[in-house]
């Protein structure tokens, strides 16, 4: 919806306009950033219940009794979901994004203000909804965040698979729109707000990846509404998109000719542009706060912005990679296989670029920095296994192991997590006028460091064991009960981190209303959001429209005042 | 570290309040929608507008070319059939009530014209409106023809014939999930109706930003949008009328 | 504060890769024909992805100490990057990714492109929340009719996988709870599915595939090493997915027509 008039002639009055229904981005960046919150707490809570299971299957838990196999899943399914929704999808690009992409290229506030004080109340309204799958009859479900029918799609296909997963899909399809409504903002504000003397090759890496982003989710996200559309058709109005003839509890179902791998193309050609859509985000993060405390400009900016143009565009071409053991045809395994290193290659050139821009820098510690560095740690890490999984014959022994959940966790569950705390630290002074604590973000630091790589790393060897994914008791098969000794490792590992966590959550809180103040640019940066005040005035410049000279990381300039140049100092450093 | 220091010395641009001496369009960059003469530049509003807008189709797009992937392959899809012992196809075909379907096309085209006629009239009024500031010009009686009304009376048409070529359906025994032909014919059909539906919301705001009394150039920019999303509709609806026709 | 990241960093690639050498958890011992390549490609990348993750590793660390900021510390290379280093180390990325992908998939057209032996021995395998079922056609080489009507999955055998007794090439078929394999024969396996995808996951055989409803997978195997392995189901099939298990007993050619000759001899 175009704003009648200057939204800006007034700053909002009243506690309802200003802080509820508020159409200023930088609010509703804080109202994303909270829902993410609010949502990884929820998520982390249901993976240490997960753990504690697999350590101590019939231990008796205060308030939920002993966790049964169906529930297991049922965590399982919902931490995914969860995670996957509304934290990696929400805090970087609705968080984070929406605050600073408006700011970062000049502009008083996003394209479409209200749409998008919209788009974050439907991305709540899908939260509560999912939520509530929890409390309904049958409670939530328990067919994966994957959700492949005939399990999700039948409902006596187990516990849960009633009205929870009706919820799910719900909940799913409220967040499409959501995501959609926001896309279509950052993309129009992005090509359209930009200041005078910021042209598309001067946008901080952090832009460019928000950009890029949100077109991957305009593509996307659409597909994955007709998928759960066409699920919810199977569930309840006895179609057959994706049911075949099928006998389920010695009950044979009313459904015929359906394909379950329709299912899964459909669901993976959204599924893959999304782990991009999650990881993108950090990558410019990561750019943009290594480059400032490297005190070095980007090594290759271009081709950072090729790599990540790359990687969005290969994004849509690898989905089948997910499919290679599912009685897909080997022709496409082959070329989805060829696809997928390729894609590799420009996540390589960013990893190089990362090391070349600390190379021959002058590194400052401060927390932000320690997560950056932390991220490309993680990313390293986490992409390597990539290509043993993209090999059809060698995913022949990995897939739905514990080699995958280690794969996708060290890249998303702590690369992308990184990007989200670097962010964290290296914006609240500017999104709350107050530091946070040096000390114990340190300390949190190494503890997440350790315990997530403690974590995540003994997957790799569980799956090369063959220690299979999703499963709710390893005392059955005898030879995964040989591996349960690194289950237990896994379990203490995960209840120290996930202890340590708190830390960040006090560190933060107190922070805001007891850190010391902040300068406008305390980290001496040069991006716009920098030159203007801490915390930003409502229209960002206190009236003033920025005018752009300099490329986003003119750090070390010979013959400089400082060694820093910021992007509005007319003082031109043309390289650009 | 001094920071705010450097951009006290550059002011560019005004806000939007305040009579200002005007400045030249900015070069390069973008440009935020606020105009040198202190009010919003339509011009850039505009343009904003019918980004925003190609975006949406573009994701509306999406989720019929998914639709289409969904239709193709379960179109092709044999399954097993126990009495034959052999691999069959069971889409069915739907016994589709063509002549309503065509009549319910007419309309749509017809209302796209309609709405045509509403756009270029606002744009004519807004491109007239200096010209009739002037005191004492008078452009004569104008065509004030309720073109955004009739638009929507006809797309009304369209979604109570989609209702009534529904109802003809089950009366051949077509349901949703009699066969997957008849499933994607309801899917397809109630997928773009949804859409279409929300358009009509869109052409009754429209109508009532008329009757508000909001400048002629901001209703230009809504009646646009509306517009060019209403043929969107229609070139989509062309489209699953010939993918229902045509690959039956 | 550089010194204390490069020594975590260090200390934990160190650890890391310490157990991947060691092998203290590896695939277990190969006892099918296509081990050999499989393991062999996997050793293959094994070792350039861990030179890789070393090099990165490594160098992120010690980069992260050499260039901290101190007073003795030049100022920083005011550099944009540098063009031809990123065409080549692009260029070598592409080789070794492309060239690892082409290498392995001569294994996988011959697993998956190439028709069974002829005189390859067939099983069906049927899964079903929570349970695998497995069928010869017997001596008449051909599967019986089977039919959902008949299904009762918790009759067990025959009923289980719902065959039609009265179609004559179900006289001789054999339904047990338990795979039998004679070593060093092909085995044309037949995978179908009752109610929801479930995945048929024999780590030392190499084999995995899934077992999908409206589907008759064909894959074949070639079992090399006499044992007893275990079949764990590898796709989310509800809440029996972690004991729908089972062993496939891989025997000689004798063992093997005796037992199915003892299973056709019940059947009387």
């Amino acid at each position: 919806m175009v704003a009648m008039e200057n939204p800006h002639a007034h700053a909002p009055q009243g506690f309802i306009r200003k802080y509820i229904f508020s159409v200023d981005h930088k609010v509703i960046g804080i109202q994303y950033f909270f829902l993410a919150l609010t949502a990884v707490f929820v998520g982390m809570f249901l993976s240490l219940l997960m753990r504690i299971h697999l350590l101590w299957p019939s231990v008796n838990l205060p308030i939920f009794g002993v966790i049964q196999p169906e529930t297991y899943l049922t965590l399982l399914t919902m931490h995914g979901t969860i995670m996957v929704f509304f934290v990696l999808t929400t805090a970087p690009q609705g968080g984070f994004g929406n605050y600073f992409l408006p700011i970062q290229i000049g502009a008083p506030d996003m394209a479409f203000p209200v749409l998008n004080m919209l788009s974050f109340w439907t991305t709540f309204v899908a939260f509560v909804v999912i939520i509530a799958a929890f409390f309904v009859q049958g409670g939530a479900p328990l067919h994966g965040w994957t959700g492949y029918p005939p399990l999700s799609a039948v409902q006596s296909a187990g516990p849960g698979e009633g009205l929870g997963a009706d919820l799910w899909i719900t909940s799913i399809a409220i967040f499409c729109v959501a995501s959609l409504m926001g896309a279509l903002n950052f993309i129009t504000t992005t090509l359209d707000l930009r200041a005078k003397g910021m042209t598309m090759m001067r946008m901080p890496l952090t832009v460019w990846s928000w950009f890029i982003t949100a077109i991957l989710g305009l593509l996307a996200f659409g597909v994955l509404l007709s998928a759960g559309i066409l699920l919810l058709m199977d569930r309840n109005l006895g179609t057959s998109f994706y049911v075949p003839l099928v006998v389920v509890s010695g009950q044979v179902m009313g459904h015929k000719g359906g394909s379950p791998l329709l299912w899964q193309h459909l669901f993976w050609f959204f599924g893959h542009p999304e782990v991009y859509i999650a990881i993108l985000p950090g990558m410019g993060v990561a750019s943009q706060v290594l480059s400032t405390f490297s005190r070095k400009p980007i090594f290759g900016y271009r081709a950072m912005v090729y790599a990540m143009l790359s990687i969005g565009f290969f994004g849509f071409m690898v989905w089948g990679h997910h499919m290679f053991m599912s009685g897909m045809s080997p022709y496409s395994a082959f070329a989805f296989s060829l696809l997928t290193m390729c894609i590799g290659v420009p996540s390589a050139i960013k990893t190089f670029n990362w090391l070349g821009t600390m190379w021959k820098g002058r590194i400052r510690f401060q927390t932000p920095m320690l997560y950056a560095i932390g991220f490309v740690s993680l990313f390293v890490s986490g992409g390597l296994s990539g290509p043993f999984l993209a090999q059809p014959v060698l995913d022949i022994q990995l897939h739905d192991t514990y080699f995958v959940v280690g794969h996708f966790h060290l890249i998303m569950g702590v690369a992308a997590i990184f990007g989200m705390f670097a962010a964290t630290y290296y914006w609240f002074p500017k999104m709350f006028g107050r530091m946070m604590n040096e000390t114990w973000g340190r300390v949190h630091f190494f503890l997440t460091l350790a315990g997530t790589y403690a974590i995540f790393m003994p997957m790799h060897y569980l799956g090369m064991a063959g220690g299979t994914r999703r499963y709710s008791d390893y005392r059955e098969v005898k030879y995964l009960a040989t591996l349960i000794p690194l289950h237990q490792f896994m379990t203490y590992a995960a209840i120290i981190t996930i202890a340590a966590q708190f830390i960040f959550v006090i560190n933060l809180f107190w922070s805001m209303f007891k850190g010391p103040k902040a300068s406008d640019n305390p980290w001496e940066a040069t991006t716009l959001e920098w030159t203007t005040t801490t915390p930003p005035p409502h229209d960002n410049f206190g009236g003033v429209t920025p005018v752009v000279h300099n490329g986003p990381y003119e750090y070390g300039v010979p013959g400089a005042a400082k060694d820093y140049v910021m992007q509005t100092d007319p003082a031109t450093v043309s390289t650009h | 570290m001094a920071t705010y220091a450097p951009i006290d010395a550059i002011r560019e641009g005004q806000t939007g309040r305040g009579g200002s001496p005007s400045t030249p369009k900015p070069p390069g960059g973008g440009d935020d929608g606020r105009g040198g003469d202190g009010g919003p530049n339509y011009g850039a509003r505009l343009r904003r507008a019918r980004l925003g807008l190609v975006c949406g189709v573009a994701t509306v797009t999406m989720v019929f070319v998914s639709l289409t992937s969904a239709y193709i392959v379960r179109q092709g899809l044999p399954t097993y059939d126990e009495a034959s012992k052999a691999y069959v196809h069971d889409w069915g075909g739907t016994d589709l009530p063509w002549r309503l379907l065509g009549l319910n096309t007419l309309l749509l085209l017809a209302s796209s014209v309609t709405i045509e006629f509403a756009r270029r009239a606002l744009t004519r009024q807004v491109a007239l409106a200096p010209v009739k500031s002037i005191p004492g010009v008078s452009l004569g009686a104008e065509n004030k023809f309720p073109w955004l009304g009739v638009t929507a009376i006809l797309g009304l048409g369209f979604l109570i014939g989609q209702g009534m070529a529904w109802r003809e359906l089950h009366l051949r025994g077509f349901f949703v999930n009699t066969n997957p032909s008849s499933s994607f014919v309801f899917l397809l059909t109630a997928t773009h109706a949804v859409h279409l539906a929300g358009g009509i919301v869109a052409l009754l705001w429209a109508a009532t930003t008329a009757w508000l009394h909001k400048p002629v150039e901001s209703r230009r920019i809504v009646v646009d949008i509306t517009a060019w999303y209403w043929h969107f509709m229609a070139v989509l609806w062309i489209y699953v009328f010939a993918l229902l026709g045509f690959a039956r | 504060m550089g010194l204390a990241l490069m020594v975590v960093i260090w200390l934990i690639t160190l650890v890391s890769t310490y157990f991947f050498v060691a092998k203290t958890w590896w695939l277990p011992v190969g006892a099918a024909e296509a081990a050999g390549f499989i393991d062999g490609q996997f050793a293959l990348t094994f070792v350039l992805m861990g030179i890789v993750f070393l090099a990165a590793q490594l160098g992120l660390g010690y980069i992260v100490w050499k260039y901290r900021e101190r007073a003795s510390a030049p100022p920083a290379d005011y550099s944009h990057g540098n063009t031809t280093l990123e065409l080549v180390w692009t260029a070598l990325t592409a080789i070794l990714f492309i060239g690892l992908n082409l290498m392995g998939s001569s294994v996988w057209a011959s697993q998956r492109f190439d028709p069974p032996a002829a005189d390859s021995v067939k099983v069906e395998v049927t899964g079903m929340q929570f349970a695998w079922y497995f069928r010869y056609p017997g001596p008449d080489g051909k599967y019986g009719a089977t039919s959902v009507k008949l299904m009762d999955p918790s009759a067990g055998g025959e009923a289980a996988v719902g065959l039609n007794t009265s179609d004559p090439a179900a006289k001789d078929d054999v339904v047990t709870g338990t795979m039998y394999l004679p070593v060093n024969r092909e085995v044309d396996l037949s995978l179908r599915a009752v109610d929801v995808i479930h995945s048929f996951f024999v780590p030392s055989l190499r084999f995995k595939q899934d077992a999908v409803p409206g589907l008759n997978i064909h894959m074949h195997l070639k079992p090399t090493v006499i044992g007893e392995y275990e079949i764990a189901c590898a796709e989310l099939c509800g809440l029996g997915h972690y004991k729908m298990h089972g062993v496939v007993h891989v025997v000689s050619q004798e063992d093997f027509d005796k037992w199915l000759a003892a299973r056709e001899a019940e059947k009387q």
